[in-house]
């Protein structure tokens, strides 16, 4: 009798305590989990039902990619082949205040999912910037906080910052990287670079590390003066006159360029024009535009492949968090209205 | 016991290979959504293991129709034997919808499946991110309602077999019926052990 409650209270107490470890039930608190990511960014930002929790505020915007076909000596991958796929994006700013005033130096984010909704599209989620300023969960964490806006002074506390600068050397070796690519006057004139390292498979199976860019084709039609919306507004004015234009870059990494995303590539390395980016239209983000579209950025074609760097499975694990909440909640309207904005 | 009150060895090697798949699926499941390191790889084995265990439900299923179940010990009352069967069918019907839940979710994020790290799976949901939201929490609701399924089932089965020396275990088991948890036939020295002296 008491061997078979035994048996069964060892075996419930093996099965159940794995999954309590697996859910971090037991010994909570001592790793960065996404819930943690998620809390966080509550915590600096507010909470803001039905919207992101990063990159909150942004536009829909539809079009479609024309690879030239160029891609393909280096990447199996469909959407490199010649042909045109289509496209949905979402333009963004960083942080998670859906409603941020825009600022000129506020990073820029273009979230792309290029034959979607195919089974071999391609997501990427990318920045104007042309390195990350991170190249840790931990990091990005703890930026996120020293950079948290005091309030009454609009600022983020100096001696926080330089406390976390030093540190995170990574982040001020990549600040200084970024001050001498200083933002360009609006969304449709930036370029936006994918920031982490991927491998392109070829048909042969070689694999080449790369990083990519969408360089644009056009200058940016001036923001208004004033306004929280001048970016956006100055984007959308934009689409509604003509159609905007990105060529797709990538850069081939020699086999021991780093995969650390705070730390550029040598400049001369080759780059590869794989194709144009057309983006024809603006739409308010609603169901089932790009609102509801999660840039994970390991949504990947065959022939597109991650590379080790911890931030993508990072990444995809607070995107994919994000997602579910903000999928559960109420939605508000967003702060870009495509219709209020006078072509 | 003899090897008639043994389920046949198909379905023994389905049913082995079903616990350590379902086993292994469940606990990558809960640890990967807490993982940052890891979620990246873990969910791509998670979605291969979920697909690979429907396939092998589906079989399974089918099989179950091939042939009667073994005779339960006469240690199981007419009542159990119903929760028995109710358990049992909670079982395969679990098994069966946590994968195609996955998938559904899945599919209705607007992404597809890939399974064995280079296979797309059709989308089987429209991309819709309220049924999205639906299905993710079903996913979840499925999962811990596993969990407890297959805890009670084992630890029956423990109890059946280690307190009421039923063989209830050996049904399922391989290799030479073990005499030893069985009432009909203990262990010789137990045997010497109540002999009257």
């Amino acid at each position: 009798m008491l061997l078979g409650i035994g048996a069964a209270g060892a075996f419930l107490a093996v099965d159940l305590g794995a999954v309590a470890y697996a859910n971090k039930w037991v010994a909570a608190g001592a790793t960065l989990t996404r819930d943690t990511f998620i809390a966080g960014f509550e915590s600096v930002f507010g909470k803001h039902p039905g919207f992101r929790r990063n990159h909150a505020k942004g536009v829909a915007v539809a079009g479609y990619f024309v690879a030239n076909g160029d891609g393909r000596e280096l990447s199996r991958a469909a959407v490199l082949g010649q042909g045109r796929y289509p496209v949905t994006g979402r333009f963004s700013l960083t942080g998670g205040n859906p409603f941020v005033a825009d600022a000129p130096g506020a990073a820029r984010g273009l979230g792309l999912a290029i034959g979607f909704p195919g089974s071999q599209q391609w997501r990427t989620a990318m920045l104007n910037l042309p390195v990350f300023p991170d190249n840790s969960p931990r990091g990005f964490y703890d930026r996120m906080f020293a950079s948290q806006v005091v309030a009454g002074t609009g600022k983020p506390d100096p001696a926080k910052m330089a406390a976390f600068l030093k540190a995170h050397p990574e982040t001020a070796a990549a600040m200084d990287v970024v001050k001498k690519h200083p933002p360009t006057p609006g969304f449709a004139d930036s370029t936006y670079w994918g920031l982490n390292t991927f491998h392109l498979v070829a048909e042969s199976g070689v694999r080449t590390p790369v990083r990519w860019s969408f360089v644009p084709r056009q200058a940016a039609f001036a923001a208004a003066a004033n306004g929280d919306d001048v970016l956006f507004d100055a984007l959308v004015r934009q689409l509604k006159t003509a159609p905007l234009q990105w060529e797709l870059r990538f850069t081939v990494g020699a086999q021991d360029d780093p995969i650390d995303p705070t730390l550029p590539w040598p400049s001369d390395r080759r780059v590869v024009d794989a194709g144009t980016l057309t983006l024809t239209a603006a739409e308010t983000e609603r169901a089932g535009n790009a609102r509801d579209v999660n840039f994970d950025p390991l949504v990947l074609p065959d022939g597109i492949e991650p590379s080790d760097d911890p931030l993508l499975s990072a990444r995809s694990a607070v995107y994919a968090a994000s997602y579910r909440a903000r999928t559960g909640e109420p939605k508000s309207a967003p702060a870009v209205q495509v219709d209020q904005v006078a072509p | 016991m003899t090897a008639a009150e043994r389920y046949p060895l198909r379905t023994r090697l389905l049913h082995w290979l079903t616990a350590v798949l379902v086993f292994t699926t469940l606990l990558i499941g809960f640890f990967m959504v807490s993982s940052l390191g890891s979620y990246g790889a873990l969910v791509r084995v998670h979605m291969t293991l979920g697909v690979s265990i429907l396939v092998i439900v589906v079989v399974r299923a089918a099989n179950r129709f091939t042939h009667r179940a073994p005779k339960l010990p006469d240690t199981v009352s007419g009542f159990e034997h119903k929760i028995v069967i109710g358990s049992e069918l909670s079982m395969y019907a679990l098994l069966l919808a946590q994968p195609l839940v996955g998938l559904a979710m899945v599919s209705a994020s607007g992404r597809p499946v890939v399974v064995f790290g280079v296979c797309s799976l059709p989308r089987i949901a429209p991309f819709d991110a309220d049924l999205y939201f639906g299905l993710r929490q079903a996913h979840s609701v499925l999962a811990y309602l596993l969990v407890a399924v297959v805890a009670a089932h084992v630890s029956a089965v423990l109890l059946h077999t280690l307190t009421l020396h039923d063989g209830m275990l050996s049904r399922m088991g391989f290799g030479r019926a073990d005499r030893r948890w069985s009432r009909n036939h203990p262990p010789a020295h137990d045997r010497r052990d109540k002999l009257p002296r």
